[in-house]
C-alpha cells in the first residue's frame, strides 16, 4: 500500500477523485448484480431476476460516462506516470465491469428459465462458485481502493480454484444428464450459469492484473508467457 | 531495457559539482550522454538543469564566481583539461537558447555565417554552400531562400529560432545543447522544432532542457530528472514517463506537492 500525495492543481485532483468514486459506484452496482442474480437462481425468485436484468442498463450508462470522463482528462491534462496508468486502468476497468454486468444478466436469464421447471437438486456447487466469483470481484475492488498489490495478487491466485470448481459442476451435471434425459434442458442451463461465473472470475482476474499495473507499473498479464515462440 | 544500447557514449559525466560562489548548484552528477540520441533534462526552476548543460560546453565558468569540480569527458577527452580551448570546444558543442537571439539587423545569410566569421575568412562559394546546407538542415531554407539579404529580425519567432539552429549547425558541431528552445514559441513553431529534432538526431547528439514534460516525452530517447542540484533519476524516456522508479520523479511529473 502506498500513501497518495495530492496534485498541486486542485481541479485536476478533484477530477481524478470523481473518476475514482464513479468507478467504485459502478463496481458496487456490479457486485450487487452478481449477488442478486445468484439469489434469484438459488431462491427461485424470477421477479428479482427481472429487476436485476433491468439494472444492467444503469451499468451500461456508467460505462459510457466513465469512458467520457477518461477521454476528457486525457485531452485536458495529458496525465503521466501513475496518473496515466490510472486513466488507462479506468478505461479497461469499465469494460470488465460492464461485461460482468452482462454476465450477471445472463445468469438471471437462466434463472428465469430454470425457475419455470421443478428443481433437480440444490445448486450447491453453483452457490460455491458464485461465492468465489463474488469474493474475487470484492477483493479486486478492495485492492484497487487500497492500491494493494498483494491483495490483487491474491485474486490471481484464486483463479485456479474457480476453474476447478467450474470443471466439477460441469462434470456433476454431465453425469446427471447422462443418467436422466429429462434433466438435459435444465442441466445445460446450470452448466451455462457455471460458465458465466467462471467468466466473471476471469474478469476479476483482469481487474486484479490491472491494479498491479496501476500501482506498481508492472504488467503481469499472461503470466509472462509472451516470450514463448509463436508457431 | 535501454533503447539503442549500441549508440556510443559522447559525454561521460562523472561526479560533477558546480557552484555559483558559495551556492552549490550541482551535486555529484553522473550521466552518460549517447550519440545520435536526444537526452531531455527536466526539473523545477533552480534545480540546476541549465547549469548542467552549461557545464557541457564550459559556459558555466563565464559567470563570475562560478566553479566546477568533477570530470566531463567528450569522446574520451576531459573538456576541463588546461590545454582545451573553450572557444574551440563551443564549436563542437553548440548551443541554442530559450529566446531566439539572431542578430536583428544582420541579414539572414550573415546570421548563419556569424559563427564561422569569428574563426576566419570565407570565400563566397564556400559561404553560399554553408548557408544553404545549414538552413536546409534547420528546415528553414524553403522559407527564406529568396530573402537571404533581409534582416534576421524580420522573421517570425519560430523562424528566428530555426535561424539560430542554422547558425549553430553552420560551425559543424557534433553535439547540440538546447536550453528551453520552444518556450517562447507557439504550438506550430514548437512542432516544427520538434520535427527538426527527430531529423537532427540522425547526425548529432542533442541535449535539451525543457519545462514541458510532454515535449520531453515526445522528443527524447532518455530523460534525466534534476532536483535541488541532484540527478534523481535517469533512464529511458518511455519508462520515466509511464513508470518512474523514484517517488520524487513521480511527484514532479504528475504535478504533486509533498
Amino acid at each position: 500500500m502506498s500513501e497518495q500525495r495530492k496534485h498541486t492543481d486542485r481541479a485536476y485532483e478533484q477530477d481524478l477523485e470523481t473518476l475514482r468514486q464513479r468507478l467504485l459506484m459502478m463496481a458496487a452496482r456490479v457486485e450487487g448484480m452478481i449477488e442478486n442474480s445468484i439469489r434469484a437462481l438459488v431462491e427461485r425468485d424470477s421477479e428479482l431476476a427481472h429487476r436485476t436484468i433491468l439494472s444492467d442498463r444503469v451499468v451500461n450508462r456508467m460505462e459510457i460516462e466513465i469512458d467520457e470522463m477518461c477521454l476528457l482528462i486525457l485531452a485536458k491534462r495529458q496525465p503521466l506516470a501513475s496518473d496515466l496508468r490510472f486513466i488507462a486502468y479506468s478505461m479497461k476497468m469499465v469494460t470488465d465491469l460492464e461485461r460482468i454486468g452482462d454476465l450477471a444478466a445472463n445468469v438471471c436469464e437462466r434463472a428465469i428459465a430454470l425457475n419455470k421447471e421443478p428443481m433437480v437438486k440444490p445448486l450447491v456447487g453453483i452457490s460455491r462458485a458464485a461465492e468465489i466469483a463474488e469474493a474475487m470481484i470484492g477483493q479486486a475492488i478492495d485492492a484497487f481502493v487500497k492500491r494493494d498489490v498483494e491483495r490483487a495478487q491474491a485474486v490471481l491466485d484464486r483463479d485456479n480454484e474457480m476453474d476447478a470448481m467450474y470443471r466439477d459442476v460441469f462434470k456433476e451435471w454431465l453425469l446427471l444428464m447422462e443418467g436422466d434425459p429429462a434433466v438435459v434442458d435444465r442441466g445445460i442451463q446450470v452448466q451455462s450459469v457455471a460458465k458465466y461465473l467462471e467468466r466473471i472470475a476471469d474478469h476479476a482476474t483482469n481487474l486484479a492484473e490491472q491494479v498491479i499495473f496501476m500501482v506498481a507499473g508492472r504488467d503481469v498479464r499472461h503470466h509472462g508467457k509472451l516470450t514463448a515462440p509463436v508457431e | 531495457m535501454l533503447k539503442n544500447p549500441e549508440n556510443s557514449p559522447r559525454f561521460v559525466v562523472t561526479q560533477l559539482n558546480a557552484w555559483f560562489s558559495a551556492h552549490h548548484v550541482l551535486r555529484s552528477v553522473d550521466m552518460l550522454i549517447r550519440d545520435r540520441e536526444v537526452t531531455a533534462i527536466i526539473g523545477p526552476s533552480g534545480c540546476g538543469k541549465s547549469t548542467f548543460i552549461r557545464c557541457l560546453n564550459r559556459m558555466h565558468e563565464l559567470v563570475p564566481g562560478a566553479k566546477v569540480a568533477g570530470s566531463i569527458q567528450l569522446d574520451g577527452e576531459d573538456i576541463y583539461q588546461s590545454d582545451v580551448d573553450p572557444v574551440l570546444l563551443r564549436r563542437h558543442v553548440g548551443m541554442v537558447f530559450q529566446k531566439p537571439n539572431p542578430f536583428p539587423t544582420m541579414t539572414i545569410r550573415e546570421n548563419v555565417l556569424s559563427g564561422l566569421r569569428l574563426t576566419g575568412r570565407l570565400d563566397r562559394s564556400t559561404a553560399n554552400s554553408v548557408v544553404e546546407s545549414a538552413l536546409r538542415r534547420a528546415a528553414l531554407w524553403d522559407e527564406v531562400k529568396d530573402t537571404l539579404d533581409k534582416p534576421g529580425g524580420s522573421l517570425s519567432g519560430g523562424q528566428q529560432q530555426r535561424l539560430c539552429i542554422a547558425r549553430t549547425l553552420a560551425v559543424d558541431p557534433s553535439v547540440i545543447l538546447m536550453d528551453e528552445p520552444c518556450s517562447a514559441l507557439d504550438p506550430v513553431a514548437t512542432a516544427r522544432i520538434e520535427d527538426l529534432l527527430h531529423t537532427l538526431k540522425a547526425s548529432y547528439s542533442i541535449v535539451i532542457v525543457t519545462h514541458s514534460m510532454q515535449q520531453a516525452s515526445r522528443v527524447s530517447d532518455r530523460t534525466g530528472f534534476f532536483l535541488s542540484g541532484e540527478l534523481i533519476e535517469f533512464g529511458d524516456t518511455d519508462r520515466i514517463f509511464t513508470a518512474p522508479t523514484d517517488r520524487r520523479t513521480e511527484d514532479y511529473i504528475t504535478g504533486k506537492f509533498g
